[in-house]
């Protein structure tokens, strides 16, 4: 993403670019952060960077001894060409202005993250890489990200990648960042893949067992359907049937055949699409009434289970009062949970996964806070500090976010 | 948990400094450094004590075969060559090559194109040829776990039986591997539709080089941490050793069906490409072939090939016999709109693949009209297609040599072949320039110097203009984070910043500064 291509892009670009910096504001604005920068290196200083704050929940929380570092100012789309399928949006844009523009051309970010209270910037998108429904058929935000300029802890600009989908020059630094919580580096521009909308949308339910939806879902995702997301609602512990939604997207002939089958053959419903958008917003946002904490049940964490899809239904988490919400054909498994953190990741361990704490349980005042993700293996742990060491060995970024020693 | 032992790089370089220095590892980085023989009777010795006999080469007549890969020009006899059965095999190799400071450089099946696998000739050779086991294959789960050394066609071979195939299809397929794939995050004629390698693998088990085993990435969705498993792929065989891959399988298409378009004009062919992606087409396959290399194609593999076109399209459709029927109309209509001379849909997979064959034999067919050829690798924008052929064609006159195109039309990825004869005394050095020069329009353009073959050697100089001093410490930073000592694949992707300066001084000293707001020093 060389200064050389800038202009050319632009002139590409449609002429109704959302308001945002403009080249030399946006230029000034990073002089005047790579000057904050050297200052607070030369006061042994860290700092908490900061979009919207929708995502400060997820993570092990900021100590309060950083200095927040806010990007929101940081906004703009700097080029968008439909016809290349990529966008280059600054950290600070928020996610649905940068939707929005892309819907005016029919396209989207496939990977369709999460947008906690209507908010986030494409900077903590990036940083948390958390995807949403689409992920299972389209892949994760981080197979979306073609290129990013970051800064390191000195206040110079790094180019990784570019606009291009192909680029095997050099490590591929734009991943590392991706999903990284902003421990290595600031995020400040992103070229992101984009995809047009699909031509067609439906979705059936049906009613059946966790065992089954598991066993089908991913039978399904084996066969030529139009498949692009699952999920399986389990409200009540211990009940013989919970509810497989099933959403159909691409061609009109095949998403029509798909929805005619099911429902000829596998008894299944047809939401009516406005119910279908509103259910699948629901669980992409997690404004779905599974996500939000019951005052009942005050002890229970939110734990998100990432394990194989085909793992069978975990038995000891039958027996959890509020049930739960598998998503990406069983692959992104959501339970309501007191047990306690080691065995949640030993679980996960088990079955070749991992256990994040997402949303703990207000804690007694005197009890310890359990880690938020599943502790590395020594010798990926080794190289995980390595790396902070090579990329930011003041601990400038984001201290403590992802694990304690990074 | 302890702190690591090695300092990081940043505390060992002098800050002052950065411009002449060379991160000590680097030592290695000249590939024609040779063993002294008491230390490789030493290291003989010692392999000799973890491996068969039979796994360890190292006669000349033995290594021979070792000494280059797809990159034919630059040639060296290893050390030795080592062919183990075993991760436990490959552990204990590795182990004993970090504790005598020997370079290792991992080697397929040797059909990479940038010298990714050329020996280093004071250090050993790791062949993966005797990892050549497919684990498992898990229908169910769309997964197969596969050791380095299985062919890429080999996957999807396998997974035949279950309807399922492994996407990525490099040209190289029926004998490449799929170590060598994640080493090269290899593409293919799908790779717009289906992704690259780094989407669609979930697992990579590696060596470190003090022989520790690491999981990258898991088979479930998604890991904790840091996204080493899409650091380490792409990383040209630099931050560990593969030696096992759990590859995502796709469900095979039940049809596919190809459109032949002939232009009139090579831009309303690249005009062609960008309107189809405009319209929210994303076809399974899109190739681009200009005129020269259709009349080199037609006359090996007799298509039928339009020969007056400027340029030929092949836009491929796939799915289920509706969805195909639905998206063909779609294209046919985009490409009659877009200037279209002629359009010829395949009407049997016998013709499918007969469309399919010129461009899938543009090496061969090339090989026929001269006795040499250099292919070049780079991506642009797509809507720069016609510009850059435009280049090409001043290029050709600049330095007497022809140059046929195929393009990777999906997704930028262009492959300029510069035909050109080796027994001509300079003519290779002058195609080298012609390369260059070519990667670095790309750059120029918005594009990157290497759209699917790697860095290797051959791309190293161009990285230069890619990148800059600080990007390029930071990859020596990562490096170090891995391989402290530099000892895996040295002297390969990532050039030293006095070799950049080199290159910089061989522009200046032609008089001319090329592309002055690229940075430089």
């Amino acid at each position: 993403m060389s200064q050389a291509i800038q202009a050319s892009e632009t002139s590409h670009a449609p002429k109704a670019l959302l308001a945002g910096l403009s080249e030399s504001q946006a230029a000034q604005w990073v002089e005047a952060l790579a000057g904050r920068l050297a200052q607070a290196q030369a006061q042994g200083k860290s700092f908490a960077i900061e979009g919207h704050r929708s995502k400060s929940f997820y993570g092990e929380p900021a100590t309060g001894e950083q200095v927040p570092l806010s990007m929101a100012d940081y906004v703009g789309v700097v080029s968008y060409d439909p016809t290349e399928l990529v966008v280059v949006t600054r950290s600070g844009t928020p996610i649905d202005h940068l939707e929005s523009l892309l819907a005016s051309k029919g396209q989207r970010l496939a990977f369709e993250p999460p947008r906690f209270g209507g908010k986030g910037t494409v900077g903590g998108m990036v940083a948390t890489g958390l995807s949403g429904p689409g992920r299972l058929s389209a892949g994760a935000c981080r197979d979306f990200v073609l290129g990013m300029t970051v800064m390191n802890a000195q206040g110079e600009l790094l180019r990784y990648g570019g606009t291009v989908m192909k680029n095997v020059a050099g490590y591929d630094l734009s991943r590392l960042h991706t999903g990284a919580l902003g421990t290595l580096g600031l995020i400040l521009d992103v070229a992101l893949k984009v995809l047009p909308v699909p031509a067609a949308t439906a979705t059936v339910c049906i009613a059946c067992s966790q065992s089954k939806a598991i066993e089908d879902s991913n039978l399904w995702m084996a066969q030529p359907l139009p498949l692009s997301a699952t999920a399986f609602e389990q409200a009540e512990p211990g009940a013989a049937l919970g509810r497989l939604s099933l959403r159909f997207s691409g061609a009109k002939a095949a998403v029509g055949a798909a929805v005619e089958l099911f429902t000829a053959q596998y008894g299944a419903q047809a939401l009516v699409p406005a119910a279908a958008d509103a259910f699948w917003l629901s669980l992409r946002d997690q404004t779905h009434g599974f996500f939000q904490p019951e005052a009942s049940f005050p002890k229970l964490s939110l734990w998100r289970i990432s394990v194989p899809g085909c793992t069978p239904a975990l038995a000891s988490l039958q027996d959890e009062p509020r049930g739960c919400v598998l998503e990406w054909a069983a692959g992104q498994r959501w339970v309501w949970s007191a047990k306690p953190a080691v065995q949640m990741q030993q679980l996960a361990q088990d079955h070749g996964g991992h256990a994040t704490l997402y949303r703990p349980a207000q804690l007694a005042p005197d009890a310890k806070p359990a880690p938020r993700f599943t502790p590395l293996s020594p010798a990926l742990h080794r190289l995980h500090l390595r790396l902070k060491d090579e990329l930011d060995p003041q601990r400038v970024f984001n201290p403590g976010r992802l694990y304690p020693s990074l | 948990m302890n702190a690591p032992a090695t300092p990081p790089l940043s505390a060992l370089r002098p800050p002052s400094e950065a411009l002449q220095w060379q991160p000590g590892e680097l030592k290695f980085a000249r590939l024609d450094q040779a063993l002294d023989p008491a230390a490789r009777e030493a290291l003989i010795e010692n392999l000799l004590q973890v491996l068969p006999a039979e796994s360890v080469i190292v006669h000349q007549e033995g290594l021979k075969p070792y000494e280059c890969d797809g990159l034919t020009g630059y040639r060296h006899l290893p050390a030795v060559v080592v062919l183990p059965h075993t991760e436990q095999q490959a552990s204990q190799v590795l182990a004993i090559c970090h504790a005598r400071n020997i370079p290792v450089v991992a080697r397929g099946a040797g059909t990479g194109l940038s010298g990714g696998a050329t020996p280093h000739r004071g250090g050993l050779v790791l062949s993966t040829a005797r990892l050549n086991r497919i684990l498992s294959l898990d229908p169910a789960a769309r997964t197969a776990k596969v050791q380095p050394g299985v062919r890429n066609l080999a996957i999807s071979e396998a997974a035949a039986a279950h309807g399922l195939y492994y996407a990525p299809d490099p040209s190289s397929q029926i004998a490449c591997t799929i170590g060598g794939n994640v080493a090269e995050n290899s593409g293919g004629v799908h790779c717009l539709k289906y992704g690259l390698t780094v989407h669609n693998v979930l697992r990579v088990r590696g060596l470190t080089i003090e022989g520790e085993a690491v999981e990258f990435g898991s088979e479930a969705f998604d890991s904790p941490g840091f996204d080493l498993l899409a650091l380490v792929i792409g990383s040209e065989g630099m931050l560990a050793l593969t030696t096992e891959v759990t590859v995502r399988l796709t469900p095979k298409p039940q049809l596919a069906r190809v459109i032949m378009a002939s232009f009139d004009e090579v831009e309303k062919a690249g005009q062609a490409v960008a309107d189809l992606i405009g319209a929210g087409i994303i076809p399974a396959g899109l190739e681009m072939m200009d005129k020269g290399m259709t009349a080199a194609v037609e006359e090996f593999v007799h298509a039928g090939y339009d020969l007056s076109a400027q340029a030929i399209l092949l836009c491929e459709s796939d799915g289920t016999p509706a969805e195909v029927e639905e998206e063909i109309g779609r294209m046919k209509a985009v490409l009659s709109n877009s200037g279209a001379t002629d359009l010829r849909v395949s009407e049997s997979e016998a013709e499918r693949l007969r469309f399919w064959s010129g461009r899938k034999n543009a090496f061969p067919a090339s090989g026929r009209v001269s006795p040499d050829y250099y292919c070049i690798d780079g991506t642009i924008p797509r809507r720069r297609l016609g510009q850059m052929l435009a280049r090409i064609t001043e290029l050709e006159k600049k330095y007497g040599l022809r140059c046929l195109n195929v393009f990777h039309a999906g997704d930028g990825n262009l492959h300029p072949l510069i035909l050109f004869d080796a027994a001509k005394p300079g003519e290779f050095e002058t195609t080298e320039k012609f390369g260059a020069e070519i990667l670095e329009i790309c750059v120029e353009y918005g594009g990157t110097i290497t759209g699917e073959h790697g860095v290797g050697i051959e791309k190293i100089d161009t990285m230069c203009v890619q990148f800059s001093v600080a990007e390029r410490l930071s990859f020596f930073a990562v490096k170090h984070a891995f391989d402290p000592k530099g000892l895996l694949n040295p002297g390969k992707a990532i050039p030293t910043l006095s070799r950049c300066a080199e290159y910089g001084r061989m522009h200046v000293h032609r008089g001319e500064l090329r592309f002055p707001q690229l940075e430089r020093f």
